[in-house]
């Protein structure tokens, strides 16, 4: 199967499989004709991804008048690119890792042959053509929606044009996103690489694999492929895999992905890449140890860059860097005031649910007169490697830098009964105090299921609820998130005092 | 000897003072044997073609004073060796020459044993120089006599620590990059959180010459992370030595920097915790490892078995050559390490000495009559199996030098006496922030 690229939009999908075809006709019908726009809109969005899409069917659900803009398909990266493919592939690689594993469950482990590559990537652009259905562009305009396939420009401060149409608008909300950073590697270019914009189109598993940075994305599709029988080797140039993270956590990460086989190159540069008989050899420096790794393909994975280009952004007296993007205030306001921002383009946390959650915003703020602010958010994330790694809230060195005393409950998870039944103690829950308080500052969950169970936490964050009201919530039994209740029962120990004790035991004597 | 109308008690006392003894011996022995006498430089280990460690040189620099309280060696002869090697260097060249000793008071890593000339193109190392250092201020303080030759001690003592560029190794950041190179200028392996850099910080503070900024001991500590694990409130870090190495020289007990007195607690029961917190981890033994329990415990850098995957007992196992072993979160192989459950005893000896009965006990080829302790791997196939566990037949200058200074400590307090009387400890300790304890009473 051959990748081509859809007329007018940047994101490759498979020409001849049904999967990606069925995506197509939900995400950019090819016989999309787009609406007369109206005389004026409440709110026009820029851009179709998580952040567009709930600003645009938020805002109509209210009764606004909204027009849509998607220049490629609806669902953005996320869908198309990012998670939703990634996740897929992420589940059938940690399906054959336990099935490899199969001996600690009492059976025998088959041979690596025995994945089917192609069938591991048909099944995700099968399941993504299903969440696709989602997110296509009939929905939207059953919602109400004017959907305009084309690439928007801002003509004024209150118009926007789109395939030879001019939009005008009382408000409008950037959710252009961003893609995936190009880093300058000399004869990179030529050699050829995938990016998260590409790799999902491979039908064939790579022999050999060279992943360029150690961030979610690279650690993430580097066990992947590791499961899934590629030779792989990451470069990373840090010390540490996901800088930011706490250290016990890129630890842990650091040893799960040396036990999948993946070669590990921290404090790494990649000096440049030759081509040599069909093969990619990339120059790896290290301090001043060096290698050529030759590989068959390179995937890039360091960083996202914001989507402003082509916008015409001066024209609406909109504000950006091309580095960290559209310059927003803490209600997501431009430097024009009718005009917002939502997502990738305009935030550091480049998520999905943080996507969503400043386009709900921006629909209180623009439409409503809401005073909403994006510092208020508590945001939670995770990296999805095996064991995952989630964080909510302030870590250690921030609380510290600020002068907060901060005192950490951990739980590892090999204390937890249901972890160890399942086979899946690699990792912690640590939970982040005010000293002297149950106030909590954050939270890293190192653990299989640390994306599930990290919701717990932002609850109790968002509700201010302490450990002491964590630990008197039942937990059903077994279960890892169980982990959660044992760090707000140690908590609770640390309360009995000496003197506290003393009393108790008096009072128990006295009575008996 | 004990007198046969010496109590039970005393009887055992005596019984474990004779058993501390041999062990500190023992490992005193690594010194003497892996010495160039010539130069004074300590092999880092005892392969044939082991090359000079300036870390296991500062040991056992350190260890010459309780060589001599203990009878192991004259006053004499250790402070010949002590002076060989601070001559040597006095004399070895310091510069930016990728062949030289040292750069800027600072030394090389490891060094050719004959030579001195740096090898394998290894950093400059800040924390080695430190424990270097550490070593010959021992040595300062000891040899206080006012004979030529323990003059000559206090005289290159002194030269040598006021000769540290500290102040540089900063390098324009906040804390101290902990390694340099000729060929690639400084090195920032991104160490945080807490570490055994607490004495290259008190050494590089205390310095009247070039001293290290306050700042720089803040700015380090502020990656500290309180904990609260398996019921005990501690400053973590995985592998012990990093709980032992500043406390060979420098008495914690009761002084306290800004995060201890914070944290209501001091480095000392910080690392009495740890050392629970080590016998806690055997005793849950998540990883199934063979021999672990509440005697057998104690994981930290040193070597193991090898870097292999093998089946044991049905289960894929992955074994691991030199790497720093650590608590809860591995790296775990399966290695012990008695001789750092040794330099374990001042903070919580009736933990440490059951555990040495016990693995010295079952696996009695880990301290072969007259050899200091080596790790051992119970969990290792090994076909040199001793009471089946693979047992590591080379020893380390690095593991053997804790040995004898901690329990020196624990006996005597020896060391700990000297440096709370070492002006530059006691003055890098208290431009740390440290305060309180036998500080109050510390010459200013």
């Amino acid at each position: 199967m051959s990748a081509r690229r859809d007329p007018g939009a940047s994101t490759e999908l498979l020409s001849s499989d049904p999967h990606d075809a069925e995506l197509l006709a939900n995400s950019h019908p090819s016989d999309w004709k787009n609406p007369e726009p109206a005389d004026s809109y409440n709110l026009v969005v820029i851009g179709a991804g998580p952040a567009g899409l709930v600003a645009a069917a938020g805002a109509a659900g209210l009764g606004a008048r909204v027009a849509l803009i998607e220049k490629n398909l609806m669902g953005g990266d996320c869908l198309n690119v990012g998670c939703v493919p990634s996740k897929a592939i992420l589940r059938s690689a940690r399906f054959f890792a336990d099935v490899r594993n199969a001996a600690e469950f009492g059976g025998d482990p088959p041979a690596v042959e025995d994945i089917d590559f192609g069938r591991v990537m048909e099944r995700m652009r099968r399941l993504r053509a299903r969440i696709a259905r989602q997110d296509s562009a009939k929905r939207f305009r059953e919602l109400g929606v004017d959907l305009f396939f084309g690439a928007a420009a801002f003509a004024g401060p209150r118009a926007v044009t789109v395939g030879g149409a001019t939009l005008r608008f009382a408000k409008a909300v950037i959710a252009t996103g961003a893609r995936a950073e190009r880093p300058c590697i000399d004869g990179l270019e030529e050699a050829g690489y995938l990016t998260n914009e590409t790799v999902f189109n491979l039908t064939e598993r790579p022999g050999r694999l060279l992943v360029i940075g150690g961030g979610p994305l690279g650690c993430e599709l580097a066990q992947a492929f590791a499961r899934l029988g590629s030779e792989v080797t990451i470069a990373q140039r840090e010390a540490f895999f996901l800088p930011g993270e706490e250290r016990d956590a890129a630890e842990i990460l650091s040893q799960a992905l040396a036990r999948d086989g993946i070669r590990l190159w921290l404090n790494t540069e990649v000096r440049k890449v030759t081509t040599s008989g069909g093969e990619k050899r990339v120059h790896l420096v290290s301090y001043d140890q060096k290698a050529t790794v030759a590989v068959d393909e390179i995937l890039v994975g360091v960083g996202r860059a914001p989507n402003v280009e082509g916008l015409n952004l001066e024209a609406a007296g909109v504000a950006y860097d091309k580095d960290d993007g559209v310059r927003v205030n803490d209600f997501l306001r431009t430097s024009n005031r009718r005009v917002y921002a939502a997502g990738d383009v305009a935030l550091r946390y480049k998520f999905t649910h943080t996507a969503d959650a400043t386009a709900r915003i921006v629909i209180q703020n623009a439409l409503f007169l809401g005073r909403k602010k994006l510092s208020s958010l508590t945001i939670p994330w995770c990296t999805y490697t095996d064991p995952e790694i989630a964080h909510v809230g302030i870590y250690v060195q921030d609380a510290r830098d600020r002068g907060l005393p901060v005192k950490t409950f951990t739980v590892p998870m090999s204390d937890v009964d249901r972890a160890v039944a399942d086979g899946e103690e690699e990792g912690f829950v640590k939970i982040h105090v005010r000293e002297g308080t149950d106030k909590i500052l954050g939270a890293t969950i190192v653990a299989r299921h640390a994306g599930e169970m990290i919701q717990e936490i932002t609850l109790a964050m968002v509700a201010g609820i302490g450990l002491k009201t964590i630990s008197r919530v039942i937990h059903s039994y077994p279960t890892q998130a169980e982990a959660i209740r044992k760090a707000a029962d140690a908590y609770l120990a640390t309360r009995l005092t000496p003197t506290l004790k003393r009393h108790t035991a008096r009072w128990l004597a006295w009575s008996r | 000897m004990v007198s046969s109308d010496t109590s039970p008690d005393d009887r055992q006392r005596s019984a474990i003072e004779d058993g501390l003894e041999e062990l500190q011996r023992h490992a005193f022995g690594y010194f003497l044997r892996e010495t160039n006498p010539d130069n004074g430089l300590v092999a880092d280990n005892t392969r044939e073609d082991a090359v000079a460690s300036i870390a296991a040189t500062g040991f056992g620099l350190a260890t010459y004073p309780v060589g001599v309280s203990r009878g192991f060696i004259t006053r004499r002869d250790a402070a010949e060796r002590a002076l060989t090697a601070l001559r040597f260097f006095r004399g070895s060249i310091q510069g930016p020459d990728p062949d030289a000793t040292g750069h800027r008071g600072f030394y090389y890593h490891f060094l050719d044993v004959k030579t001195g000339a740096r090898v394998w193109d290894c950093e400059l190392s800040a924390m080695d120089t430190a424990l270097l250092l550490a070593g010959v201020l021992t040595c300062m303080m000891y040899f206080d006599r006012e004979d030529a030759g323990e003059g000559e001690i206090r005289q290159l003592a002194a030269f040598l620590y006021e000769r540290v560029d500290w102040a540089w190794a900063m390098h324009e950041g906040p804390t101290v990059a902990m390694g340099w190179k000729p060929s690639l200028g400084f090195l920032r392996y991104g160490w945080e959180g807490y570490t055994e850099a607490t004495l290259l910080y008190v050494l590089g503070l205390g310095s009247p010459t070039h001293a290290l900024p306050s700042s720089s001991y803040d700015a380090w500590t502020s990656t500290y992370q309180w904990e609260n694990l398996y019921g005990y409130d501690v400053l973590m870090a995985a592998p012990l030595f990093i709980h032992q190495l500043a406390h060979a020289w420098i008495d914690f007990r009761g002084i306290q920097d800004a995060f201890m007195r914070e944290k209501r607690s001091d480095y000392f029961e910080n690392s009495r915790r740890a050392t629970y917190l080590q016998r806690q981890y055997a005793i849950r033994n998540p990883r199934r490892f063979r021999g672990y329990g509440e005697d057998c415990w104690g994981l930290t850098a040193g070597d193991g078995p090898g870097f292999s995957r093998r089946c044991v007992d049905g289960v894929e196992r992955q074994f691991f050559g030199y790497v720093a072993r650590g608590i809860p979160y591995g790296p775990d192989d399966g290695t012990i390490s008695p001789w750092a459950v040794a330099a374990s005893l001042p903070f919580a000896a009736e933990i440490v000495l059951p555990a040495l009965r016990h693995v010295l006990g079952t696996y009695p080829g880990i301290a072969a009559p007259g050899r200091p302790m080596s790790s051992f791997n119970p969990t290792f196939p090994s076909g040199a199996a001793t009471n089946r566990a693979w047992v590591c037949n080379t020893q380390y200058g690095l593991d053997q030098g804790p040995v004898v200074l901690m329990i020196e400590n624990h006996r005597s307090g020896l060391l700990w006496r000297l440096m709370r009387e070492c002006r530059p400890m006691v003055v890098g300790l208290r431009r740390a922030g440290f305060r309180n304890g036998w500080l109050r009473r510390a010459p200013r």
